[in-house]
């Protein structure tokens, strides 16, 4: 048996949190986990937000971010445990033995320098490559990675390329000083899933090509599948499983491995259209101000009482540009919207108070969508006085209704948005919409920030409140599963165009047109070889590419 | 045309309409000022026909905006008038006495802005260790001295018990520039520490503030030592804050030294300016106000496009 390249043995990290209104204390959160790691192999960690995948992952490089601290066991790289490594040697080893892909390239470069300078800095700077020798083997890897004109890229700065391009920069950057390992953490998270998959396989191809071992962290399980050779289960701080990808994906042997597999186990029956759309919007185009371009064209789409229909497309696409229309934020240079059997005035201050009402948004940032210094109560009381006049008991009992509704107990209505998980701040959200008893709820990314377990909840919750109050949902989403699991209809958007209409039944079934395609086949399959499949069979590119 | 250039001109066009704006308060405000010039050059015991006549000779008795304009259109040719008092050309003697404050400014400038920016840089990477609160603790004593004070006690110390300096900062044109600089050591030193603790608090919170970026993260993971991180990773995105307090100090050196000036009885504007406030001299304060305006406007500006050009955005349109 090889050496291992990473030796990890009973890991615990700690760190020091400030919870609102009491005292800092200290919580560990990684308690105690072994794993090796050979020369060449790539291991996946998966879980949850808060299982300790970034923390493990960041630990190989001796790094607590923020306050987290190392509080005990080892960690060995090459032989040798870098926690008991003085700062010296640790330098030697971030960026040369071991270097870190991110999740967000656009912040992990810095704006005010070049592209090749970052790409080559730890090469140069830990000797591994003269500035020549390291330029031309950052051209070689941005060849390889499959970006554009790979001889002149490194000339520009970060915000004159792509987020997918930009990401694929990152690879480089990790990989130019020939590691023996690299960290990527959540790297294709952030992308559209039709850029994803282009980035998957560029990553997929360099780590084979240059026989780097690697972590790979994410949420994503059918990701994860595509390029690991073994998978590390991490719920909470502890492992759960660890075995190849294979005994994973097709023999889990935890309940809890289960449930990742299997997550969207939503059933939704698509309704029949009912004959009075609530919402009507026709050959609608739009423009932002001091912009030359349509970033809506002569969008037509319907949507029925009590049902949902789903927006789907890339960042850019026109998905959120459509909402900003409807609820008046941004009017429309065309077209015209009818809703619940009346005409929308255009811009929202001079739409009737009913109007205001009856049209609600839950946003995908929970967290920014709340004031943070209101209690729930407050936040959700809010609307019911404002629309409906209720004040002291009354309000309270409403309160508590909208509270039951959303299955948050007792004892949430004094609680700060602080308190609150990422499910139970959406849940809010959900309430403060409900509260004004409207028609139709905009529904923008809502789930796109929450962990796959949290965001199937709040599915099934909206699904549940749909029956209930009889509310039509537009669901803006870039996630086909989403969409498989709650609309009605879809509509497809590519570039301000609706290139696809129709009932769910209908849009998911073949013949496809080429975006639409493009889009459905990009979604990862928890299979392997899926990957390469979809990468031979492909039509076209995405837009964001 | 490049947006740069475009940012840039706008900016000119702006600083200009401002001078202008700043000419039209200056003039408005010097004319509702109590007091007669008339009055005062010839005393209590004048005539009210010697008054008249006075008055009529130095157009006082014109109407505002005539008088406004005249006075407009001879600065723009570089007249700035003559002194009601002792009738010489104004421009003259101004002359001298700004070059004498801009050169005072220039060396408490060279000494501190470079200082300030340093033990900012000193400051971040020992953040919270004991030389980060010794340079906060120092700078922030001295901002809160009287610059009167520290004035007197440098000279008390060093001039007088050391023996090292002149206490004196008066300047000629017969002096070498050694001669010179020993004359005003002193001042510059009081200019310096006045006006250290702003520069380096507020490098010290730009250059934090961009240590909280993802960037940073990635520099540490390349295992850049700390003092490198900061000066090539941070230091360049925080230069548009600094910059701006930095010009908001230099334009203190130069308009805001009056007290100083008094102390050392140094041949500044600022001293110029108070004499002629106490005589009434309308046309000199008047013309000392404008150039105060045009340094304020002026190095404003250049901290206005010192950030349009350090952003990257902005220089490398996509």
């Amino acid at each position: 048996m090889t050496e291992p390249l990473l030796k990890v043995r009973g890991l615990k990290i700690g760190a020091t949190i400030y919870p609102p209104g009491e005292k800092a204390r200290d919580i560990e959160i990684v308690h105690g986990v072994d794993f090796d790691l050979e020369p060449g192999k790539v291991l996946g960690l998966i879980g949850e937000s808060g299982a300790g995948k970034s923390t493990i992952g960041l630990a190989s490089m001796a790094y607590g971010r923020g306050g987290v601290e190392i509080t005990g066991g080892s960690v060995e790289v090459n032989g040798r445990d870098v926690l008991q490594s003085g700062i010296r040697d640790i330098r030697r080893l971030r960026g040369a033995e071991v270097t870190y892909v991110s999740q967000s390239a656009a912040a992990s470069f810095n704006p005010a320098k070049k592209i090749m300078e970052q790409v080559t800095e730890a090469a140069i700077l830990q000797n591994k490559f003269t500035k020549a020798e390291a330029e031309e083997r950052a051209v070689t890897l941005f060849a390889k990675l499959g970006l554009p004109d790979p001889d002149n890229i490194g000339q520009r700065y970060p915000h004159q390329v792509s987020g997918g391009q930009l990401q694929r920069c990152m690879t480089a950057l990790a990989l130019c000083p020939e590691p023996d390992l690299v960290v990527f953490d959540e790297p294709t998270t952030a992308l559209d899933v039709t850029t994803q998959i282009d980035v998957l396989a560029a990553i997929k191809e360099a780590i084979r090509d240059t026989g780097v071992a690697a972590l790979y962290i994410t949420h994503d399980l059918a990701v994860v599948a595509q390029v690991s050779d073994h998978i590390m289960v991490l719920r909470m701080g502890d492992m759960v499983e660890y075995g190849t990808v294979d005994q994973i994906i097709n023999q889990p042997r935890e309940e809890y491995t289960r449930a990742l597999v299997s997550v969207r186990s939503i059933e939704h029956e698509e309704k029949q259209p009912s004959p009075d759309p609530v919402l009507k919007v026709e050959g609608i185009t739009a423009r932002y101000k001091g912009t030359d371009f349509d970033v809506l064209k002569d969008v037509n789409v319907e949507l029925h009482r009590g049902q949902t229909l789903a927006v789907v497309g890339e960042s850019g696409s026109g998905k959120s540009t459509l909402a900003r229309v409807i609820t008046g934020l941004l009017p429309p240079s065309a077209g015209s919207i009818t809703f619940d059997g009346r005409s929308l005035t255009p811009d929202m201050p001079s739409r009737p108070i009913d109007d205001l009402r009856e049209l609600q948004m839950i946003y995908q940032m929970a967290d920014t969508a709340m004031n943070p210094r209101q209690t729930v109560g407050t936040i959700i009381g809010r609307p019911l006085e404002f629309y409906f006049g209720l004040r002291g008991a009354e309000k309270q009992k409403r309160i508590q209704e909208l509270l039951d509704e959303i299955e948050l107990g007792d004892g949430f209505q004094d609680r700060y948005p602080a308190e609150l998980s990422g499910g139970q701040k959406q849940r809010v959200c959900i309430a403060r919409a409900l509260a004004a008893k409207p028609k139709l709820i905009i529904c923008d990314e809502v789930t796109s920030a929450l962990d796959p377990l949290v965001a199937d909840g709040i599915l099934k919750l909206l699904l549940d409140l749909q029956k209930i109050e009889d509310v039509a949902y537009l669901f803006i989403t870039h996630d086909l599963a989403t969409v498989r699991a709650i609309a009605d209809s879809i509509a497809v958007m590519y570039q301000g165009e609706v290139v696809r209409y129709g009932p769910k039944s209908q849009v998911l079934s073949p013949p496809f047109d080429d975006y639409t395609d493009l889009l459905l086949s990009s979604v990862p399959e928890m299979r392997l070889g899926w990957l390469e499949e979809v990468i031979a069979n492909r039509k076209m590119e995405s837009a964001g590419n | 045309m490049h947006p740069i250039l475009k940012l840039v001109a706008q900016r000119l066009a702006l600083g200009f309409l401002l001078l202008i704006a700043a000419s039209v308060l200056i003039f408005a405000g010097t004319s509702i000022l109590p007091g007669d010039v008339a009055q005062q050059i010839l005393g209590q015991s004048a005539t009210p026909e010697a008054l008249e006549n006075l008055r009529r000779e130095l157009g006082l008795n014109e109407p505002a905006l005539s008088r406004y304009f005249s006075w407009l259109g001879g600065i723009l040719q570089g007249d700035l008038g003559t002194a009601l008092t002792n009738g010489r050309d104004i421009a003259e003697s101004l002359g001298t006495r700004l070059a004498n404050t801009l050169f005072l400014a220039f060396w408490a400038a060279l000494i501190s802005v470079p200082l300030a920016i340093f033990l900012g840089l000193l400051a971040v990477r020992y953040k919270d260790r004991w030389p980060d609160k010794l340079i906060s603790g120092v700078t922030l004593t001295t901002i809160s001295i009287p610059e009167f004070m520290i004035g007197y006690v440098l000279i008390y110390w060093i001039s007088i018990k050391f023996g090292w300096f002149s206490s004196v900062a008066i300047i000629n044109d017969s002096m070498t520039l050694g001669q010179k600089l020993n004359a005003i050591a002193i001042p510059v030193m009081v200019l310096t520490l006045v006006v250290l603790a702003h520069m380096m608090r507020m490098t010290r919170a730009a250059i934090l503030n961009v240590m909280q970026s993802a960037y940073i993260e990635t520099a540490e993971l390349k295992g850049m030592p700390m003092l490198r991180i900061i000066r090539k990773h941070a230091f360049p995105n925080a230069i548009a804050p600094i910059v701006n307090v930095v010009m908001i100090n230099l334009a203190y050196l130069v308009v805001g030294v009056v007290v100083v000036e008094v102390v050392f009885a140094y041949p500044g504007m600022g001293q110029y300016l108070v004499d002629h406030v106490a005589k009434r001299d309308i046309p000199v304060v008047q013309a000392c106000g404008l150039i105060f305006a045009a340094v304020y406007i002026g190095l404003n500006l250049v901290a206005d496009i010192v950030s349009i050009l350090a952003n990257p955005r902005l220089r490398h349109p996509k």
